[in-house]
């Protein structure tokens, strides 16, 4: 190593990393089991990108109507478009009210029924009776409900015991004879590396919608934990099927949440046409994600797009009454005026399908442990190593997740892992020492980052690979636009090895972190469109012209994908999982899906 | 006779000047603070050229802009350049706000940026917040009961639940408290509008009970009362809320409970 780097050290019972709503949840959960916890953020947790979660959270309370969490997991089920694994999406379902009931207690503003309940409202693919009816199931707090739980959940985990790292970047797990032993990171405020020894760490670090030119993420969703997964030599699952959001706004790509037409909103095409009654002519509007994103695609392709160049829609909420906009979207007609211009009692907000979640991940079982494919078996834990929320596959969205399906994710999939983190270490336990050299591999890449001389700055890269992304792995997808994309982002990781960093500095070197983040996203690329161009069917959100049809014969599995140095995708499979955890509700079995 | 002097390190130098590329019809010039904590020197003021015609229409665009490809060294947070995360608040054109949200076009002339004022600064327009993180955390910002939970959601009525509207939006940017100069002089002992903005939230929800030791925690004479409803916190938050008015309402409450 060509500079020697002065390392504090730290041992505790769990290491959490990413201070959204799934690792604050974790990290108080696993503090309150006694447990000594760390949380290390890159951003003061309420920066998180859970604070921009709109429209709600599901849980079959019934405050609004008839709800069973049976119908939650049938519509989740179909939601997924059959890829989700049934075992984990039962938990999630049937966990879901008693987890949101709590986020009550613990203070979320939730708006209120007439009696004093907690409002629910209208969500996209959300029905009753296994598709019968439409269903209010999604808890809300105006239109601000990822801020409501965010700050609650940050609230709630100043009561306890809790140690926070804050704006320290995390460059590594570290490794040990395939087991977790911590992470090395970086404190941007004093520019001194940490290394971290725990029991367990739970990655919980969020997407990588960056890795696409137009995202409704955040700047921070650069999916660091799946790059640190990746570069231990281990999978991530499902990366082909990334959720294209309906409503971005045309231009800055933020968000309008699907809230607007679960209260009543409608999509229009140039003619004036409510297009989405041809397209789902039950659930119109309030189809799934990936059908209202596809038929608003065919729409502007048809050239019956909106706007001088005819390359977006309409969403229209000048009908509702006024009142209701001011009390149940005011966040997002505040967005509307800023980022489009738009008075939303007046006029129509132009949006465009923008990529918005990532149903793909690190793949773990319903207790949030990390698990790979191990000599033949699916299900091989990886010791010490867990994670939960967006970074993570559970999975419980397959390939596609329905809206306000994540919000609630996070919640019960980081309590689970606090449960399980109390089942499987002893607090204080003694833990063996770290190899003196076990920082070494992440601090040799560190230093190699921060002294990279190439020509090309880090902008110009990721630049690049966002077109590719953009360009060869949207909506629709053909092979032949894959295989070039394929191609085209083999040249981008190239590109990245001559890479240029001007800022050398330790303290707050958002150069240097920007570049960083910048080889977790990329690697992530690789794995996507590799995924996408292998997946030789149409499911969910992957949407193949030259395979229109759902494959279950062929392809009802995970996709498994490794990345190494060299760029050289390797993929394998894991079987869904076609069983429930209960006999109280029986495996749905795969039939067509027409909302 | 007291002599007011600033410390030395806090004159602003004139720093480095970069020209818009040539054929650029629309210029725009930003004026942006720099300080290296590695060097130690004075801060500096650069002043980037930008076209606004290759730029979007925020200040944060610009700021990105320049970072991306004229000077990556310039250092800001920035996350969810919606409005929502709080991240990117400094002061621009003399007022505090966020970058995301301020549109270039609203600013007359150059557009002058400086981290939060009276903060200490990390880097560039990076202030330390640890302390107003502590003061957040000091006043306890949980619901705090004494009854037990009821199996499911505690009942609140629309009209209770209405009072926590312009309180629970707050983003925790620091706009207002570091835009009071009450916040500026006091700012170790007196809480300042963004954490007493907080401490009403609290103490307004019909579902909390922990009301009266809410109230004696802010009965002192920094902690509470050193806001003399100057306003400015009122007038720069980027979200419309009054933390002015919020603090109003605390005095009124203690006034009331002594009867």
């Amino acid at each position: 190593m060509p500079q020697a780097y002065a390392i504090t050290d730290h041992t505790f019972d769990v290491v959490v990393v990413g201070a959204g709503g799934a690792g604050l949840r974790a990290t108080f959960g696993m503090a309150e089991r006694g447990l000594k916890t760390a949380c290390i953020t890159k951003v003061f947790p309420t920066r998180s990108h859970t604070v921009a979660a709109q429209g709600g959270i599901s849980a079959a309370l019934g405050n609004m109507g008839e709800d069973d969490w049976r119908f939650h997991m049938y519509d989740t089920v179909k939601g997924s478009d059959w890829l989700g694994d049934q075992d984990a999406i039962e938990y999630m379902c049937r966990e879901a009210p008693a987890a949101v009931v709590e986020l009550e207690h613990y203070g979320v503003p939730f708006s209120r029924t007439p009696e004093g309940k907690i409002y629910q409202r209208a969500f996209g693919g959300m029905t009753t009776h296994f598709g019968k009816g439409q269903a209010q199931r999604t808890c809300a707090a105006a239109d601000r409900t990822g801020h409501a739980i965010l700050h609650t959940l940050y609230q709630q985990s100043l009561r306890f015991d809790a140690q926070f790292f804050i704006e320290y970047f995390v460059l590594d797990l570290i490794m040990e004879n395939g087991e977790c032993r911590g992470v090395v990171a970086w404190c941007l405020d004093d520019g001194k590396i940490h290394r971290f020894r725990a029991k367990l760490v739970v990655l919980a670090t969020g997407g990588y919608g960056r890795a696409y030119f137009s995202a409704t993420s955040a700047h921070t969703c650069t999916g660091d934990g799946g790059g640190m997964v990746l570069r231990a030599g281990l999978p991530l699952q499902d990366m082909e099927f990334v959720q294209f959001h309906p409503t971005g706004i045309y231009g800055s790509g933020c968000l309008i949440t699907e809230g607007a037409r679960g209260e009543g909103g409608i999509l229009r095409n140039s003619n004036g046409e409510a297009f989405m009654e041809r397209y789902a002519p039950s659930a119109k509007d309030l189809a799934s994600r990936d059908v209202v994103s596809r038929a608003m695609t065919i729409e502007i392709r048809e050239g019956r797009g909106v706007g001088p160049n005819k390359d977006h829609i309409f969403l229209h909420l000048e009908h509702l009454d006024p009142k209701i906009l001011h009390e149940r979207l005011p966040g997002i007609s505040e967005s509307a005026k800023v980022f489009a211009g738009v008075d939303v009692t007046k006029q129509p907000i132009p949006v465009l399908p923008t990529v918005h979640y990532n149903m793909g991940g690190i793949p773990t079982n319903y207790h949030g442990e990390v698990v790979t494919l191990k000599d033949g078996n699916p299900d091989h834990v990886i010791p010490g190593l867990m994670a939960i929320g967006e970074a993570a596959c559970v999975s419980v969205h397959g390939a596609n997740r329905l809206g306000s399906n994540s919000l609630i994710d996070l919640v019960v999939f980081g309590r689970a892992a606090a449960i399980r983190a109390a089942e499987i270490v002893k607090p204080g336990e003694a833990q063996k020492d770290l190899a003196k050299d076990s920082a070494e591999p992440a601090l040799t890449r560190f230093d190699n980052i921060r002294n990279a001389k190439g020509g090309t700055p880090t902008s110009a890269i990721r630049g690049k690979m966002q077109r590719v992304m953009q360009n060869n792995c949207a909506v629709f997808r053909t092979g032949e636009v894959l295989e070039e994309g394929k191609q085209l982002i083999a040249e981008v990781w190239q590109a990245w090895g001559d890479v240029g960093v001007t800022d050398r500095s330790m303290i707050f070197n958002t150069d240097l972190m920007e570049t960083l983040e910048l080889d977790n996203l990329l690697r992530q690329a690789l794995v996507t469109m590799n995924g996408a161009a292998n997946r030789q069917e149409s499911r969910g959100a992957h949407a193949r012209e030259d395979f229109a049809e759902r494959d279950d014969e062929t392809w009802m599995k995970h996709t498994l994908a490794w990345a190494d140095e060299a760029g050289t995708v390797t993929l394998d499979y894991r079987p869904v999982h076609t069983y429930t955890l209960t006999d109280e509700i029986e495996y749905i079995t795969p039939r067509p899906r027409v909302y | 006779m007291v002599e007011f002097a600033l410390p030395k390190n806090s004159k602003v130098g004139t720093g480095k000047s970069v020209k818009a590329p040539s054929g650029s019809k629309r210029v725009k010039a930003f004026k942006v603070y720099r300080y290296d904590p590695d060097s130690g020197k004075n801060p500096t003021l650069d002043t980037f050229e930008v076209d606004l015609d290759q730029c979007g229409p925020m200040v944060l665009d610009a700021l990105i802009k320049i970072k991306n490809e004229v000077d990556s060294s310039l250092t800001f947070r920035r996350s969810c350049r919606e409005g929502v995360c709080g991240s990117c608040a400094m002061n621009i054109d003399g007022g505090n706000t966020l970058a995301c949200t301020k549109a270039i076009e609203d600013v007359s002339g150059e557009v002058k940026i400086y981290p939060l004022p009276h903060m200490p600064v990390v880097k560039d327009l990076v202030p330390d917040l640890t302390h107003f993180y502590a003061q957040y955390a000091s006043i306890k910002p949980w619901m705090q009961t004494e009854t037990p939970a009821p199996t499911r959601e505690r009942l609140q009525s629309k009209e209770d639940r209405e009072k926590l509207d312009g309180l629970y939006e707050c983003i925790l940017c620091a706009c207002c408290s570091t835009s009071c100069p009450s916040y500026w002089w006091n700012g170790d002992r007196y809480l300042g509008p963004a954490i007493l903005l907080q401490a009403y939230r609290w103490l307004v929800d019909t579902r909390d009970e922990g009301t009266g030791e809410r109230l004696d925690n802010l009965e002192d004479p920094f902690r509470l009362y050193r806001c003399h409803t100057i306003m400015n916190c009122t007038n720069t938050c980027p979200k419309g809320l009054n933390p002015a008015k919020a603090i109003a309402s605390i005095k009124q409450m203690m006034v009331e409970r002594r009867g």
